[in-house]
């Protein structure tokens, strides 16, 4: 039976925009999907033990090399979002690499990432006369903003279909890793570096592919939100915050399930929305303020995330009931 | 001066000792030998209080050193010289010691301790600004054994001292042990080295997966066939 | 002396006087880091909440600047305490990353606060130091004071953790904590003092750094990463190495700012970083965390 619910809950999710068309909360739900896809992304690298915070580099490159080449080169997303793709790897790889190759791991790791996302801000906000700065950049509407070959749709079903397929092929990503012999090599990696090499695992190869499988990913969700949206700006796809927004919602979520990162999403957007709607205006700060103080409580008191506490739980009492 | 009663302790779910009794005198030298893994390190830190015991009473001349803070059992006057000797590397062996005296009550007495210290090791004087890492690991043990005397302690805990060391070293930590309780301090030992240190101390304790198998004099389980055969290897 | 080089000295001048500021943020780093094994990832966020209380003391109730400079010290140094006791000492057992993401959050939360309780205007203290005038250049006192300051404040740690016995214990604690209680030292006392510590410093930079630039909720963004890099590249818990790399990422900054925007030099220091990571990994990675 059990095996069925993932193929009758993916018909519903699909049918769901036919029967059900209110913009509002079909909005909220591409937001979703496209934020649960990034985060999802980061979790293929983060539950290795390989904590980046470059991940908001990752996906501004993904967004803005996108919006820039298609108003200054006029080429279609469907060529520019590769090309984002291929650069966020490189930027990726480059940084990654002497990382990786020179044991730079956990504390020190994590910092070179950050510092990473926070450059990729500074850039952006350096180039300001191209990119708009900390203003935002938008990317030219194209025959009314509804074009195939402009990747720009009008109408919030094909973008909820778009955004649903996306998610979907990153949750099979993250499957398909979880089951591969990458995963043992990973695994072992981070358990000890110097065993799994002694064990003829090639430590640095290994945690480049999964890094540049990552950014990858971010890349396109960057890229996807860019042409969904509509508007970027370097706080909302890029910088520290952005990276450590998705660590967030992946440690609320829980980080060694494959739903997780969705439910940290569904959980850390809606509250967002919650809180806006509640202070209004006002909620410039709050909703980050919010996220803050629940993302320590988090970490503190349910380092599993929501799902991985709640298996946990339903592991613990099959265990005392039998 | 030292009394064990019944302790049991373990690191998480793992116990490794279980119900280990054990008694030290004033001026006495207790040795505790038995093969790796029994549990000897284990005993050694449940004393000092790096481990709390789960069950059990541990009391030090009546104070209950398991309600005291891991800290605080220093100013009772317990050193403990742990096992491969952990000595600050980076630090030069006079800061070394200057940790090891670094309890309110040792502090005003520093300068005379440094000197006790290097008249019981004058390559430690020789030493006192080079950086303990450096050092080799007989010089490494002495100054680890200088940082313990630094807070004048009543009783003095060695956890393998001659691990590690070349045979001729060896001899010679055995010698210092018989020089401290010379000078009157307590000593338990913990040592592999079973035929030189059931040469040194009083009483003994044979400590086997986590319990006391069997106790005595020195020279009865020296003398002792099952030992013998176990441990000596003759 | 052509006009260029004048230019170019004066870059260079003012690219040391900068690395004095980023020697201490990056010493307070370290000192938390090599102390407790933790990294505050909000660091640069103490500093931001520092230096809107220099605002609100000096600019806004008048405070004379050296009072408002000790309040904001000691307050910034109880936040230290405050962030030690509430987020790290509960999750001293977790995994190393829980802490660093703990502390992510409180980086959230110091921003959002700041916003919420302060706006997003750039304040400024209002107050301008007069600037020196040497064969052509300008080099301003405020400058000079910050660098004399961070300088003054990093000979007093030096002191400090070489001539006292809480210092020796906090350099011995960063080489073997487990074996702290056998020397009868109370870790969680170091702990506190450490994180006081590296908060008053903290506040200090802030009071430094208050007197050249505006303060806004996000100028944490700015300071922050390069105090990161800096402490990796002069290896995390290294004293002396953070020393060296604050001034050579200083003079980056300076000089690549002098052609491009200050942002470039930023860019400039990363992509110097990169490389130094290819070319000299070794002095990046003196330990292992």
């Amino acid at each position: 039976m059990t095996r069925y619910v993932p193929w009758i809950g993916g018909a519903a999710l699909v049918a769901l925009p036919f029967v059900y068309r209110s913009p509002y909360p079909l909005h909220i739900l591409i937001i979703i999907l496209i934020w649960s896809f990034a985060y999802t992304s980061w979790s293929v690298m983060g539950r290795f033990g390989l904590v980046s915070l470059g991940h908001g580099g990752f996906m501004g490159v993904g967004a803005y090399v996108t919006a820039l080449a298609w108003n200054y080169g006029h080429v279609s997303p469907w060529i520019g979002v590769p090309l984002a793709v291929v650069a966020s790897a490189a930027l990726a790889a480059l940084v990654a690499y002497p990382c990786f190759r020179f044991r730079i791991t956990g504390h020190y790791f994590a910092l070179v990432t950050l510092a990473l996302s926070g450059i990729v801000l500074q850039v952006i906000t350096a180039t300001r006369d191209y990119t708009g700065g900390s203003l935002g950049y938008t990317p030219e509407r194209y025959q009314g903003g509804s074009s195939l070959w402009a990747f720009q749709f009008g109408d919030k079903t094909t973008w909820y279909l778009i955004a649903l397929a996306v998610w979907a092929a990153g949750l099979y990503v993250w499957n398909r890793v979880d089951r591969s012999m990458l995963r043992y090599a990973l695994e072992a990696i981070s358990e000890d570096e110097d065993a799994a090499a002694a064990t003829g695992v090639h430590v640095t190869a290994e945690k480049l592919k999964i890094t540049v499988l990552s950014a990858t990913m971010t890349a396109l969700a960057g890229a996807l939100y860019c042409q969904y949206q509509m508007f970027i700006s370097p706080d909302t796809v890029s910088g520290i915050s952005v990276s450590l927004q998705m660590v967030f919602a992946v440690v609320v979520g829980g980080i060694y399930v494959s739903l997780g990162p969705t439910i940290g999403a569904v959980i850390t957007i809606l509250l967002a929305e919650v809180l806006r709607i509640w202070f209004g205006t006002r909620a410039v700060g709050w909703d980050n303020l919010v996220y803050g103080v629940l993302l320590v409580l988090f970490i503190i008191f349910l380092p599993k995330g929501v799902v991985g506490s709640l298996l946990e739980l339903r592991r613990r009492s099959r265990w005392t009931s039998s | 001066m030292l009394e064990l009663k019944a302790v049991r302790a373990g690191y998480g779910t793992f116990q490794a000792l279980f119900d280990v009794s054990l008694e030290v005198h004033r001026g006495e030298a207790v040795g505790v030998i038995g093969p790796n893994g029994a549990g000897k390190t284990t005993l050694m830190r449940v004393v000092s209080g790096l481990i709390r015991p789960t069950d059990g009473t541990l009391v030090m001349e009546g104070v209950d050193l398991a309600a005291t803070p891991a800290h605080r059992i220093v100013e009772l006057g317990v050193a403990h010289v742990p096992e491969s000797r952990r000595l600050f590397p980076r630090m030069t062996v006079e800061d070394n010691l200057r940790m090891g005296g670094f309890v309110p009550a040792a502090r005003p007495k520093f300068r005379r301790q440094l000197e006790v210290v290097y008249e019981l090791f004058p390559r430690m004087r020789e030493r006192r600004h080079q950086l303990a890492g450096s050092m080799s690991g007989g010089e490494q043990q002495m100054c680890a054994i200088g940082r313990a005397l630094m807070s004048e302690p009543k009783l003095l805990l060695l956890d393998e001292p001659s691990a590690g060391l070349a045979p001729v070293l060896v001899e010679q930590v055995f010698e210092l042990v018989n020089r401290i309780r010379a000078s009157g301090l307590t000593v338990l030992i913990v040592e592999q080295n079973v035929q030189q240190v059931l040469r040194v101390v009083d009483r003994a304790y044979l400590l086997k997966t986590g319990r006391i198998h069997t106790a005595g004099r020195a020279a009865e389980l020296l003398a002792s066939d099952s030992i013998r055969e176990a441990y000596l290897g003759v | 002396m052509g006009i260029f080089d004048i230019f170019l000295l004066e870059a260079v001048i003012n690219g040391l006087l900068l690395g004095g500021v980023l020697a201490l943020l990056s010493l307070g780093l370290n000192l938390v880091f090599g102390v407790i094994d933790v990294v505050w990832i909000c660091y640069a966020e103490l500093i931001m909440l520092g230096m809107y209380g220099m605002y609100f003391l000096y600019t806004v109730y008048h405070a004379p600047i050296v009072v408002a400079g000790a309040v904001c010290i000691v307050c910034v140094g109880i936040l230290g305490l405050a962030l030690h006791a509430l987020v790290i000492a509960p999750l001293l057992g977790a995994a190393p990353i829980n802490q660093l993401l703990a502390t992510g959050g409180v980086l959230f939360f110091l921003q959002s606060a700041a916003t919420v309780l302060f706006g997003i205007e750039f304040k400024n203290l209002g107050l301008r130091l007069p600037v020196l005038k040497v064969a052509g250049m300008f080099v301003s006192y405020s400058r000079l004071l910050a660098f004399g300051a961070a300088l003054i404040a990093m000979v007093l740690v030096y002191l400090l953790l070489t001539r006292t016995y809480t210092g020796a214990a906090i350099r011995a604690i960063a080489q073997d904590r487990q074996i702290m209680p056998l020397m009868g030292v109370d870790t969680r006392r170091i702990y506190l003092i450490t994180s006081g510590l590296g908060g008053a410093l903290a506040g200090l930079a802030a009071c430094l750094l208050v007197l050249q630039y505006d303060v806004h909720p996000f100028v944490g963004l700015t300071f922050g990463p390069i105090t990161f890099l800096i402490c990796v590249l002069g290896s995390l818990g290294n004293f002396g190495g953070g020393f060296v790399a604050a001034f050579v990422f200083a003079e980056i900054i300076s000089v690549g700012g002098l052609y491009l925007d200050l942002e470039w030099g930023y860019v400039f220091a990363f992509a110097f970083f990169i490389v130094m990571m290819f070319v000299r990994p070794e002095g990046l990675m003196a330990r292992r965390s």
